[in-house]
């Protein structure tokens, strides 16, 4: 019995990934985004385009030459007020400013995802830039991206991979899980393929790094594979309250369980309707 | 001393009870239009629950397993709901049904029983210490101590064998708790695909779950070398995290200085509070989160625990890197990993004994 | 007195039952002699159904609490017998091919298969698996608010203290049939909890280790636990609970139910409906509702959807890793205890485990199961108690019962400190650093302000009684002034109010010396025993006397002499205006 397959997405589900693509990539271009700019396809133009947008943009807390900036710092806050980008490559790049996490609106614990604020062609400029001051992670090639493609047993396979390094902190199904003091492994629901890999690849803040050469470029795309499996699986029960475990349950049982039940319980102790007459 | 409460009560009511209200009668009871119009009603409410009943077989063999039902915002396995729903339904209706049978139609007045005491009468009382004390007499359990000392003693005996039985039901623990399967030479390689690993693979910031290299050898015969359950007791106890930080925010425990290889560390993975794999690893802080109970350590200072209940540090397995450039352990954990347990003491002190 | 107020009630209330037609010559007595007859000679139960089927039951809807645990635990015998034709309980590792694609070809325990098989591969099999679920949350909870309204309103005072043991033994046992149910499975949420709990188990001194290796049959996980677990589940508990379940029904059946007090309900008798055939109906109906709110939520609410995930390993884990809510408390005792531990002569003694894990619930049920003998020590009080008290009566009682609830709560809001940090936007650290603080502060709070409160309420009690309600009806003398008109109680409310609190038993003062000068030698525990009497009724404010009453009825008959009749059915007025009705 393999027919699940066929009917796993929810009718709408489309329409929801083209909003969501449509949103990130923004109102200027078209709905389809066009290949991301690698290190081998930029121009010195996009170089020096780069260049003036970081100045303006990123530098006041990168430092004019991207050397970063550092402070003094605490055992939990290492001092980088804004952390050197050399040799952090393309990927960084995309990854930080394609989700919208830089430029960051304050000083927090961590870059929350938000509203993105750059063109796709301005970031790609960007990451051109930095890619040129030392060489670092590249942004992904499309074949690695293409998680539609993967067979069932390579998504399952990607579930293995997954649950051994990921769930820890983003949850069973990508939900997001709570880090100390007040930070947070972010939700992975509407996430893009490429974003996905690019924070494997490059590990920002305080995600570890899983670098190609140990997680390979196939058993990433599987991971996504899995990511985008378990964001996009009916809720067969009904209601899960966002897979975020048993919590939600015990809510459930306590409101709608024993609520409802001592609603019934009450109607039936109430001594109900009375008339003043007598039997006849 | 305790007067001034006993004074504050007054022992007789100040009320007398004015007893049970008058009985006022239902709508039903006095109307027979209203008493038919809920008779049919209960009825009809019934007869809505048989129909269900038999929605619900009708959905049981037309509604495939696989179809989904689609209202916006939700995406529900079809026959769960219709199957749950029609039960539902019918289940409620038959029981709002029957007690609005109770309340509208079935007898009204409320009645009026008086308690007994719980305790028996005094002759009840005495008559049964009469029969337990003829019993005593004509057992002689009292006069005859030694029948009475005997007995009980056998009957205390038979719960030996019943304690002795359970034995069988696991191995004693020995020192298994104090050994992993790491052992000097043993290659690390990466979880799941079980690809071993070399320094320049990992980067700084990088983790790695790791295993030993033994779950993934196979014999000549091409079979595992460790497979079913056997695999997961080993991987309770020998699952390992790589990580890679800078060797200058390292600061190693006097004897650990070359544990780690160019800034790779690697610790156990099991939690020390009560066993959770942990592999919340913060790339910047160093820090190391376990899921389960937030015990917190830190990796760039020997494990030791900064938050949360563990009170042990996290065990290191000491790395060294083989002829042909992959990474190895020394020797086996020098520290017990996992839990804390009843003579980890006894065990921990013996085990330093060996490696002494 | 009330002997004849009650006989007249009884006639009066069962003056319909002339009208009956004698037994011999109804259609039912015609049909049913023959086979009751038949019964009866070889059973003998006539003497039984006289006295029993028309017993009678007092309703209230808190009374029906308990019958919600009743109902839960049968839909789960209905629905775990089905669950036993598909469930395979064998730790044997397999290779996963069913309906779930993103699982397809992994490694698992049969266990977990079989799970995956009942949630996927039989139709409506994960109608019962959730039916089975949400019935085990609903079983636990309607417990625990069941014994809630047997705390506050003091059911469990003589001669039911046996029945509120026999309660507690049944909620350890339901959280035990609970734990082993949420472990079966084999998923990595169960196998989780598998391993905290061996981590709970390893921590017992000297010998937890022992018992570990015995229940795993060897090293966690082993092959061994869940069909171990399984045998406890479906054997062994249930039938522990079915029999406790008979013991505590027996019981409520010979102490007859306790009742609110009221015009017409003394200690002395039960005022209610018959058992046959409204409250049999009652209880029928209420069957079928429970039945079928656990099928609504089952068919609308996911409950552990165990397929999100994945099979059990020990080197893998999920964020949000939590235990079914009823064993909240526990876990978040286990996360908020400080670190704790200490070696002696070679053994290990893991107290930051031992003490809130083990100890959680060793402390909690101990303090349940001796509050009923601890209060009745302090007072003295050596009475038989079937009218029930309202909470406010018991003022010491009730914050008692709060400050427990808080401390409870803490500790369940510790046990999904992660969950709430991450939906809230809250610092992980910063909750568990301050419930360590507010676990002592919390029920310390909760004491003193609830005892206030239930102060507060006897005080307006009885100003109620003493000076009427307030109608909402203001009066303009002639003079001028406005005042608002106070009515005195309807009378049954004012029994109601005034016998709900019966009289404090007196105790010696206790003998500190004896006749020598010499210490008494229970000198020291008297004095406790006065110092907690006197805590216990601290602040208590009493009932009105006869005096009193007589005087406020003088009082309000005097203010009464007024030129707008309210009426004989005037009930006040609504804080909208609106005549209030009965």
């Amino acid at each position: 019995m393999r027919t699940l397959s066929t009917r796993r997405r929810h009718p709408l589900a489309g329409l929801l990934v083209l909003a969501v693509g449509l949103l990130i990539t923004g109102g200027l271009y078209a709905a389809v985004a066009p290949k991301a700019a690698t290190a081998e396809t930029t121009s010195i133009d996009d170089i020096e385009a780069g260049r003036q947008l970081f100045l303006v943009g990123c530098a006041s807390c990168h430092g004019v030459n991207a050397q970063g900036i550092v402070t003094e710092g605490t055992d939990d806050q290492p001092g980088n007020y804004g952390p050197s980008l050399i040799g952090v490559g393309a990927a960084s790049v995309d990854f930080q400013m394609g989700t919208g996490r830089m430029p960051m609106a304050q000083t927090a614990p961590q870059a929350p995802r938000k509203k993105i604020e750059y063109s796709e062609e301005e970031i790609s400029q960007v990451a051109a830039y930095i890619a040129s001051l030392a060489p670092g992670p590249q942004i992904p090639d499309e074949r690695y991206l293409d998680y539609e493609s993967l067979s069932d047993e390579e998504i399952a396979r990607g579930g293995e991979f997954f649950r051994t390094n990921c769930t820890a902190c983003h949850n069973s199904v990508g939900a997001g899980g709570a880090l100390p003091n007040g930070r947070y492994a972010p939700s992975l629901h509407g996430v893009e393929a490429k974003h996905i890999y690019e924070a494997m690849q490059t590990g920002p803040q305080q995600m570890p790094v899983f670098s190609d050469d140990v997680i390979t470029p196939e058993e990433k795309l599987a991971v996504i594979g899995y990511v985008r499996a378990m964001s996009t699986e009916p809720d067969y029960g009904g209601f899960s309250g966002g897979n975020f475990g048993p919590v939600s349950d015990g809510l459930f049982v306590w409101v709608i369980g024993i609520g409802g039940l001592v609603g019934f319980a009450t109607w039936i102790g109430w001594h109900g309707t009375r008339t003043k007459k007598k039997k006849a | 001393m305790s007067s001034d409460i006993e004074q504050r009560t007054p022992v007789s009511d100040p009320i007398a009870d004015p007893g049970l209200p008058a009985h006022q009668y239902r709508p039903q009871d006095v109307d027979p239009a209203q008493e038919k119009r809920t008779e049919r009603q209960i009825a009809g409410m019934f007869g809505v629950a048989t129909l269900l009943l038999i929605g619900f077989c009708v959905a049981y063999f037309t509604i495939g397993k696989d179809q989904l039902i689609v209202i916006p915002g939700t995406n529900w396995s079809a026959l769960n709901f219709t199957l749950g729903i029609t039960l539902a339904g019918a289940l409620l209706l038959i029981g709002v049904g029957i007690i609005q049978w109770a309340k509208k139609l079935m007898g009204d007045h409320e009645m009026i029983e008086m308690r007994h005491p719980a305790a028996s009468s005094v002759e009840d009382r005495t008559a049964t210490m009469a029969a337990v004390n003829d019993g005593i007499e004509e057992s002689g359990i009292g006069r005859r101590p030694l029948i009475r000392n005997s007995l009980l003693g056998a009957l205390g005996a038979m719960g030996l064998p019943a304690i002795v039985m359970l034995r069988d039901m696991g191995p004693l623990p020995g020192d298994t708790l104090a050994h992993t399967v790491w052992e000097p030479g043993m290659r690390v390689v990466n979880d799941v695909s079980g690809q071993p690993l070399r320094p320049a693979d990992i980067e700084v910031g990088q983790l790695v779950n790791g295993q030993p290299a033994i779950f993934y050898e196979t014999d000549d015969e091409g079979h595992a070398v460790m497979h079913g359950h056997d695999v997961l007791n080993a991987k309770a106890k020998a699952a390992v995290i790589l990580v890679r930080m800078r060797p200058e925010d390292i600061t190693p425990a006097e004897g650990r200085e070359n544990w780690g290889i160019d800034g790779i560390l690697c610790y156990s993975k099991i939690c020390t509070h009560v066993g959770c794999p942990i592999s919340l690893w913060e790339q910047q802080t160093h820090h190391l989160l376990c899921p389960c109970h937030q015990s917190t350590f830190d990796l760039a200072d020997n494990g030791k625990v900064v938050f949360g209940p563990a009170y042990r540090p996290l065990p290191q397995l000491p790395l060294a890197v083989d002829d042909e450039g992959y990474l190895i352990a020394v020797s086996d954990f020098p520290e017990i990993v996992g839990p804390s347990y009843s003579f980890l003491d006894r065990d921990q002190k013996r085990l330093d004994e060996e490696n002494a | 007195m009330p002997a004849s107020a009650y006989h007249h009630a009884f006639f009066q209330a069962g003056d319909g039952m002339s009208t009956y037609t004698p037994v011999e010559d109804t259609k039912t007595g015609k049909k049913l002699a023959g086979p009751v007859g038949w019964l009866d000679e070889r059973l003998g139960l006539a003497a039984l159904g006289k006295k029993n089927l028309r017993k009678v039951f007092p309703e209230h809807w808190s009374f029906m609490l308990g019958e919600i645990a009743l109902w839960s635990f049968v839909v789960l015998l209905i629905t775990g017998v089905f669950l036993t034709l598909w469930f395979d309980p064998s730790m044997a590792e397999t290779v996963y091919t069913g309906s779930y694609r993103p699982l397809n070809g992994v490694e698992m325990s049969v266990a977990y298969a079989s799970a995956l098989d009942i949630s996927f591969d039989v139709r409506g099999g994960l109608l019962l698996r959730q039916m089975h679920h949400w019935a085990a949350h609903l079983f636990i909870a309607a417990m625990m608010v069941h014994m809630l309204r047997v705390f506050f309103t003091g059911a469990y005072r003589k001669p039911r203290e046996i029945n509120w043991l026999i309660g507690l033994g049944l909620l350890t046992l339901g959280i035990l049939a609970g734990f082993s149910g949420y472990s079966l499975p084999d998923d990595l949420l169960s196998g989780t909890g598998l391993r905290i709990a061996d981590g709970m188990i390893k921590s017992i001194p000297l010998v937890g280790t022992h018992i570990s290796f015995f229940l795993f049959g060897g090293e966690f996980p082993g092959d061994q636990i869940i069909p171990r677990l399984y045998m406890a589940h479906i054997l062994l508990i249930p039938a522990l609970l079915l029999g406790l379940i008979a013991a505590h029904m027996l019981l409520l059946v010979y102490h007859k139910h306790t009742q609110f007090p009221g015009a017409g309900r003394t200690n002395e008798n039960v005022v209610g409906y018959p058992m046959l055939p409204v409250y049999a109906a009652k209880a029928g109906g209420f069957f079928f509702i429970v039945f079928g709110v656990i099928a609504f939520l089952s068919a609308t609410f996911t409950v552990n959807g165990i397929w999100i995930y994945g099979p059990y390993n020990p080197a893998e884990v999920t964020a949000g890793s939590q235990p079914d809510w009823y064993m909240g408390f526990a876990e978040g005792a286990l996360r908020i205890f400080p670190p704790l531990e200490f070696n002696i002569f070679g053994s290990t003694w893991p107290l930051s485990v031992l003490i809130p894990g083990l100890g959680a619930l060793g402390i909690l049920f101990t303090l349940l199961g001796a509050w009923p003998f601890v209060e009745r020590w302090i007072t003295g009080d050596d009475r038989e108690h079937h009218l029930l008290d309202r909470p406010r009566n018991a003022p010491t009682r009730t914050a008692l019962g709060v400050a427990g609830m808080t401390a409870f709560g803490l500790l369940w809001i510790g046990g999904g400190n992660d969950v709430i940090a991450l939906r809230f936007g809250l610092d992980l650290n910063a909750i568990t650093y301050f419930l360590r603080v507010m676990f002592f502060l919390g029920p310390i709070i909760a004491f003193i302000i609830t005892r206030r409160i239930c102060i507060s309420l006897q005080r307006k009690d009885h100003e109620v009684l003493t000076h009427g309600f307030e109608t909402g009806v203001i009066d303009r003398s002639p003079d001028g002034g406005y005042s608002e008109r106070h009515a005195p109680l309807p009378v049954d409310a004012q029994y109601a109010l005034t016998s709900a609190k019966p009289a404090t038993v007196a105790i010696e003062a206790p003998e500190l010396v004896d006749a020598n000068g010499v210490d008494a030698p229970n000198g020291r525990k008297a004095k406790l025993r006065a110092r907690l009497r006197r805590w216990y009724y601290a602040g208590a404010f009493d009932k009105p006397t006869v005096e009193e009453m007589q005087h406020a009825e003088e009082h309000l008959r005097d203010a009464g002499q007024h030129p707008v009749d309210l009426g004989e059915d005037f009930q006040g007025v609504s804080e909208t205006g609106v005549p209030r009705v009965h």
